[in-house]
C-alpha cells in the first residue's frame, strides 16, 4: 500500500456512490502534462496503460485538480451536503 | 415561481466568517439561516492552525481565551531558515503572550468552528448541517436566495452572505471572483501527530498550556515555493508544508513527499520522534492577497473570508482567521444597515468597504500587496537561507589555518551561495519596496 494510502485510511469519510469528480476522456486523452497525476495530495488520479483513472472516494476537498488542470477537463465540485470527507483534528 | 422568503439572510459556510455574521445577524433579531455543507461545522476546514488578533475576538465574544476550545497560548514563535542538512532558528520566546491580551493560540479546527458556530445557534441562528448550496437563486440580476441539495432546497432571504470558502462557486457564479492562477494559490497537506501532552512541553520548553509555532523557509520544499510549519497542540502537534501550486507543477513534486522532506529533516525529526499520525488533511490557501481579491458585493450579495481572499502572507505573519471573522462582522453590519432602508441593491451593499476599513482591512491588505511577489523570491525562498547557513557553518568550522574574519566568511558565503553584489542590491530595493 502507498504512503499516501495508508495516510488516507487515517481519515473518516462518508462515502457517496455518486462521484463529485469528473473528467473528459478525451481532454485527458490529448493532455501531454498531466499534473494532476502528481498534485492531488491524495493519489486520486492514476495512469493505466494510457488511461486516466480517477476516484472521488478519499478525496481531501482540496480542489487543487481543477485548478492544476491545463485542459480545463476535471469538473470538481463539492460533494452532495454530509458526504465526503469529515476532518475530526484537522 | 416566487417563493415566500424564508429568511432575512442566508450564510453559506459555517467557518469561522459565516459563523461570525450568523453569530452579529442572529443578535441583532435577524433571521439567518447557516448553511453548512459538512456533516458538523469544521467538519471540512483545515488550516495550519494558529489565530491571531485576539482583541478582536474578545469584543465579538466576552471572555472569549476562556471559554473557546483553543489548544496552546503562543509564547514561542520560531522562524527558521533551513537547508537540506542545516538550520538557522530565530527562537522568540516571550512570557508576557502567555496572559492576556494574548497573541495567539493554537486551534484544531473542527473544534473551533463547531464552538463559534454553536454561538451563532445560541443566538438564534438556524445552522443546518450536511447541506451544500448548489447555486445562486436570481430575480434579474438580484440573488435572492440559494438553491441546496436538501429536499425543497431552495432557500430565499433578502441577501447572500458567500463564506463558501476558497474554492467559492458562489462567488464565481456570481461573476465577482474569477479563475485562480496557479501562482496565487498554495497548497497545504498536513498531519497530526500525536504525543502526550507531558513530552510536547519538554520537547518544545513550555509550561502548562503555553505553546510553539515554528514556520520555515528553505530546502524543506525542494524547489517548489513554500515553507513548513509546526504548531503545538494540547496533544498533538500540526505539522505541514505549504507549497505554491504554479512551481509545484513546474517542478513535478508531489505534496506528500514534500511533507516526507519536512518530517525528516534533522531539525524536526527529533521533534516528532515517537508520534502517532491520526489525521492527513489537505487545503488550499489562497495567498495571492490584494492583487485577487474578487468584487466583494454584488447586488443582493457579500463575499467574506477565504471566498474574498482575506489571508495574508508576509513572510513573519501568515494570517486569516482573524480576517475572516472580521470579514463576517463587517458583512453583517452591511447586511444590517441595508435592512434599515431595504435596499440590498449593488449600490446599497457596497457600504461593506466602509466596515471592512472599520477593522483595517484594506489598509493593511493594500500595505503588504506586494509581500506575495516577494515570498515567491527564489533568492528568499531557498539561496539567502543556503547563504546564512553556509556562513553560520563556516564561522564555526576552526581548522589548524589562520582563522579568517567574519566579513572575508560572509563574502565568501555569499559567492558560494551565487549570489553578488548587484543581486543583494536587486532585493534589497525589492524588500524596501514591499516593506517600507
Amino acid at each position: 500500500m502507498s504512503r499516501v494510502q495508508e495516510k488516507i485510511n487515517l481519515v473518516r469519510f462518508h462515502l457517496d456512490h455518486k462521484s463529485h469528480i469528473t473528467i473528459d476522456p478525451e481532454k485527458c486523452a490529448a493532455c501531454t502534462t498531466k499534473p494532476c497525476l502528481f498534485a492531488c495530495p491524495a493519489g486520486m488520479f492514476t495512469l493505466s496503460e494510457e488511461e486516466l483513472l480517477y476516484s472521488h472516494e478519499g478525496c481531501l476537498e482540496c480542489g487543487t485538480c481543477y485548478v492544476v488542470c491545463p485542459k480545463g477537463s476535471v469538473d470538481w465540485h463539492y460533494p452532495r451536503g454530509g458526504f465526503g470527507v469529515s476532518f475530526r483534528e484537522a | 415561481m416566487k417563493q415566500a422568503k424564508q429568511f432575512e439572510v442566508i450564510v453559506v459556510g459555517a467557518g469561522p466568517a459565516g459563523a461570525t455574521a450568523a453569530l452579529k445577524l442572529a443578535r441583532a433579531g435577524r433571521k439567518v439561516a447557516l448553511l453548512e455543507r459538512g456533516e458538523y461545522p469544521g467538519a471540512k476546514n483545515v488550516s495550519g492552525a494558529a489565530i491571531y488578533g485576539m482583541d478582536f475576538m474578545e469584543s465579538l465574544i466576552p471572555r472569549f481565551s476562556r471559554q473557546a476550545p483553543l489548544e496552546r497560548c503562543i509564547t514561542r514563535k520560531i522562524l527558521g531558515f533551513m537547508t537540506p542538512a542545516s538550520s538557522l532558528l530565530i527562537d522568540f520566546k516571550n512570557d508576557p503572550a502567555a496572559t492576556p491580551p494574548f497573541h495567539g493560540f493554537s486551534v484544531l479546527r473542527p473544534k473551533f468552528d463547531r464552538w463559534l458556530a454553536e454561538q451563532a445557534e445560541q443566538a438564534g441562528a438556524v445552522l443546518l448541517c450536511g447541506t451544500t448550496a448548489t447555486g445562486l437563486i436570481r430575480e434579474k440580476e438580484q440573488v435572492v436566495g440559494v438553491r441546496t441539495d436538501r429536499a425543497q432546497g431552495d432557500l430565499w432571504a433578502d441577501t447572500v452572505i458567500a463564506a463558501d470558502g476558497v474554492n467559492s462557486f458562489l462567488a464565481k457564479e456570481a461573476g465577482l471572483q474569477r479563475a485562480f492562477h496557479p501562482h496565487e494559490i498554495s497548497l497545504g497537506v498536513k498531519e497530526i501527530i500525536h504525543l502526550p501532552a507531558p513530552v510536547i512541553e519538554d520537547r518544545f520548553q513550555l509550561s502548562g498550556n503555553e505553546g510553539t509555532a515554528l514556520e520555515t523557509v528553505g530546502a524543506i520544499t525542494g524547489k517548489v515555493n513554500g515553507g513548513g510549519f509546526l504548531y503545538t497542540n494540547r496533544d498533538s502537534l500540526s505539522l505541514g508544508v505549504v507549497c505554491q501550486i504554479s512551481t509545484m507543477m513546474q517542478y513535478r513534486a508531489k505534496p506528500d513527499d514534500l511533507l516526507e522532506l519536512f518530517k525528516n529533516h534533522p531539525t524536526i525529526r527529533p521533534l516528532i520522534r515517537g508520534g502517532r499520525t491520526k489525521e492527513y488533511s489537505a487545503h488550499m490557501v489562497p495567498e495571492g492577497g490584494w492583487k485577487m481579491f474578487p468584487r466583494l458585493y454584488g447586488p443582493g450579495m457579500l463575499v467574506a473570508g477565504d471566498a474574498a481572499g482575506f489571508v495574508l502572507v508576509t513572510g513573519y505573519l501568515l494570517l486569516g482567521i482573524n480576517f475572516a471573522m472580521m470579514s463576517g462582522a463587517a458583512a453583517a453590519d452591511t447586511v444590517l444597515e441595508a435592512g434599515q432602508k431595504g435596499d440590498f441593491s449593488s449600490k446599497s451593499l457596497a457600504l461593506y468597504e466602509k466596515y471592512l476599513n472599520r477593522y483595517h482591512l484594506f489598509t493593511t491588505f493594500k500595505r503588504f500587496k506586494h509581500t506575495p511577489e516577494f515570498v515567491s523570491n527564489p533568492n528568499v525562498q531557498n539561496i539567502y537561507p543556503e547563504f546564512v547557513c553556509r556562513f553560520m557553518e563556516s564561522l564555526y568550522q576552526v581548522t589548524e589555518g589562520p582563522i579568517p574574519g567574519p566579513a572575508a566568511l560572509g563574502w565568501s558565503a555569499l559567492k558560494q551561495s551565487g549570489l553578488s553584489a548587484g543581486k543583494v542590491a536587486k532585493d534589497m530595493v525589492q524588500i524596501g519596496r514591499t516593506f517600507l
